[in-house]
């Protein structure tokens, strides 16, 4: 590690490629060649590791834990597809669209989750997030209601690639929204801003003592943690042509929970790893055993917990130090 | 070795051969169900009533074997169920997609079953779905069938007048509202009120005050199966509100709800396409088999509709002589008739939609014990929405 004399030194050293980084953005990849006929599944793992992701921004480096981050999906996915219904369903904008939907929202949101912490946010982010879900419910003549919004119906991608059978095209756009949303949180994560969240994570109070507003930052992250949430949202509209409640439910604010914990909260390649592990193995799972499969699901989280309190990748890094420093 | 090696060859290549013959001579069926959540025990009840068909009838049919792959949807969840039935469709190669009991699930598997041209049973209860694919076609019931009849019935027969509805408010409640006002004002009668009740812990109380206050001839009351209709029998009955009083869909009268309202339920009128009390020689051997191989469980509406899928599906694979492709199975399942545990079943050649005998109960104490007794049936009902659709 550099010397603390040297702040953007260190930042500089972090914000290096890694080669195992490369590899990784390569073998995502592989799916193309190797399993052609996952490629649905892999679309969908990569919108769930780009919502992932927009959970780790703020609960793994600001802090700020959320029982209800599905709001901001859902609202994504909602605005992409009552659009698509109504009036043009050309993706890239819907997209955008998406995100600013639910970038408002979580603005709006953030004047009040930057007051609060912990259990006293775990209830304000639970209660917005079902309030959300009950008034998508009753709105049905928007939103469809408990049957989910009919018609939808989403332009080719640039007008020339359809949303195939295959998921040729889904698995491609997913990827490449995913790795641009990847790029932008890298350079938060990098940049002084990112450093001063980590900061507020530790320790919110001494923040603004050294010159770094704590709930400025925080209303900022949040909205943009929101921002990729819609996006995530939209994207999984326009790959399913589906938007239903459950895009807002309690069920994926948790599953998205578990999933950056599995993976590793705080590390940039968390939610991604967490995402892959936990997505393939509920295909597997389910696909061996569809009537007790979240049996195994559970025992995997158990383990996980128990044996690797870091996620995957907090007991990965461990692991990779403590056998560099033996080969020493 | 090298011997050994050569055998092992010669094995692996006899086993891929072998492969490849028994893959020509199987038609693969994708059943798409909540197999875990909340819905679980639905789905068990569907697929026994598969299980126990494949049992009596063999697992052969036009040459080939009928085989499933199982997909779980864990519940209401539209982008899993149609990503389950992409996979289903481009990796495990299905021939035919069944089961599909939720209707946001079934919506969004319609696009793959246009897209793929793969031959879909369901059993989803709204109206509309079948409309959104022309290889789809369904062996439950749709929520307008029952209540509509249930209203003509209420107003006609029923020499009802005045009538108060109470339904929960999410889409299969708000049909079944809709229709029973149809069906009930068309034939004359009054609706001199309604509600919709919040379909999370609702507390009924204070609803079935408000209904008492009207003073209704009688009252339709709709929820969703499990623990609400023994909850809302419990409100009306404290209030009291006559059991004579109410009107109902089958589940408002279930075993459980039945074991819990106790002797005040005697009169309760619901409607139903199926109960496993119908007296006929079929149902009978049905329910006795059903019983055998379920430690006394006895079969539902779900399982009903499992059964006459999975005999749709042998009959029309009769019928096209073992073609599997989504146009000549739809062909054959159009005006396809016969005989169901549960009476006659024909399927509209122009909806692709069920027609049924619909049949009014009434709860009675028959042996000691509370049951549905059927007291009238109106044959050969479509589905009213969509013949209003034309």
């Amino acid at each position: 590690m550099a010397s603390a004399a040297a702040p953007h030194a260190y930042l500089q050293q972090q914000a290096r490629w890694h080669w195992v980084e490369i590899v990784f953005w390569l073998s995502t990849l592989l799916p193309f060649v190797l399993f052609p006929q996952y490629l649905q599944l892999a679309s969908q793992i990569a919108i769930t590791a780009l919502f992932a992701l927009s959970l780790d921004l703020i609960l793994g480096y600001a802090g700020v834990v959320s029982l209800g981050h599905a709001a901001f999906f859902g609202l994504g996915a909602y605005t992409a597809g009552i659009l698509s219904k109504f009036y043009w369903g050309e993706p890239l904008s819907l997209l955008v669209a998406g995100a600013l939907v639910a970038g408002l929202v979580g603005y709006a949101t953030s004047w009040i989750i930057a007051y609060f912490r912990h259990l006293a946010l775990i209830m304000i982010t639970l209660g917005l997030g079902l309030l959300l879900y009950e008034a998508a419910n009753s709105a049905s003549w928007l939103t469809g209601g408990a049957d989910g919004l009919q018609g939808v119906r989403i332009r080719p991608l640039l007008d020339y690639f359809n949303f195939d059978l295959y998921g040729r095209t889904a698995y491609t756009y997913s990827l490449i929204v995913l790795f641009l949303a990847f790029l932008v949180t890298r350079r938060i994560i990098h940049s002084p801003f990112g450093l001063s969240l980590r900061g507020i994570r530790e320790n919110p109070v001494r923040m603004p003592a050294i010159g770094a507003p704590s709930r400025a930052h925080i209303r900022k992250i949040y909205t943009i943690a929101a921002v990729m949430a819609g996006i995530a949202g939209a994207l999984i509209a326009e790959t399913t042509e589906t938007v239903s409640l459950e895009t807002l439910s309690f069920q994926r604010s948790a599953d998205v929970l578990v999933i950056l914990i599995l993976g590793g909260a705080g590390r940039l390649y968390g939610g991604i790893v967490g995402a892959i592990i936990y997505m393939v193995a509920r295909d597997q799972f389910s696909g061996v055993n569809p009537q007790f499969w979240y049996f195994w699901i559970g025992l995997l989280l158990v383990a996980v917990v128990m044996f690797l309190p870091n996620g995957i990748l907090g007991g990965l890094a461990r692991f990779t130090e403590s056998w560099r420093r033996r080969s020493r | 070795m090298r011997t050994m090696l050569v055998k092992l060859a010669g094995v692996t290549a006899a086993l891929f051969a072998a492969g490849s013959i028994h893959a020509q001579q199987t038609v693969k069926i994708g059943l798409i169900l909540p197999y875990s959540g909340q819905f679980a025990d639905t789905a068990t009840q569907l697929e026994n009533s598969i299980k126990l068909y494949l049992k009596q009838h063999g697992d052969t049919v036009a040459g080939k074997k009928i085989e499933f792959v199982r997909k779980d949807t864990g519940g209401i969840a539209p982008p899993v169920a149609k990503r389950l039935a992409q996979e289903l469709v481009v990796r495990d190669k299905v021939d035919i997609l069944a089961g599909l009991i939720l209707t946001p699930n079934a919506l969004a598997v319609a696009d793959i079953s246009t897209e793929a041209k793969k031959f879909t049973v369901i059993f989803a209860a709204t109206s509309i779905i079948t409309t959104k694919s022309p290889y789809m076609t369904r062996t439950s019931v749709t929520i307008p069938q029952l209540q509509e009849s249930l209203g003509k019935w209420a107003a006609t027969t029923g020499k009802l007048k005045k009538v108060y509805t109470m339904v929960t408010d999410y889409g299969p409640g708000h049909d079944a509202e809709g229709a029973f006002h149809r069906g009930f004002k068309e034939a004359g009668g009054e609706i001199i009120g309604s509600v919709r009740m919040p379909i999370a812990n609702p507390d009924f109380s204070a609803f079935v005050q408000r209904a008492k206050d009207l003073n209704p001839e009688a009252m339709l009351v709709w929820t969703p199966g499990g623990t609400q209709p023994a909850a809302v029998g419990k409100a009306l009955f404290e209030r009291g509100i006559q059991a004579k009083q109410l009107l109902g869909q089958e589940v408002l009268t279930d075993d459980n709800a039945l074991r819990s309202m106790g002797d005040a339920a005697l009169g309760i009128v619901t409607v139903a396409n199926y109960d496993y009390n119908l007296n006929s020689p079929m149902n009978r051997a049905y329910v006795k088999a059903y019983n055998e191989a379920y430690g006394g469980r006895n079969p539902d509406l779900f399982s009903i509709a499992g059964w006459d899928q999975i005999h749709l599906i042998f009959e029309v694979l009769k019928k096209t002589g073992g073609k599997t492709d989504g146009d000549s199975l739809i062909a054959a399942a159009k005006g396809m008739k016969w005989q169901s545990p549960r009476g006659p079943m024909v399927i509209d050649p122009e909806t692709r939609d069920v027609i049924q005998t619909v049949y009014l109960r009434r709860v009675e104490k028959v042996g000691g014990k509370l049951v549905n007794v059927e007291f009238d049936k109106i044959e050969n009902v479509k589905d009213p929405v969509k013949a209003r659709m034309k």
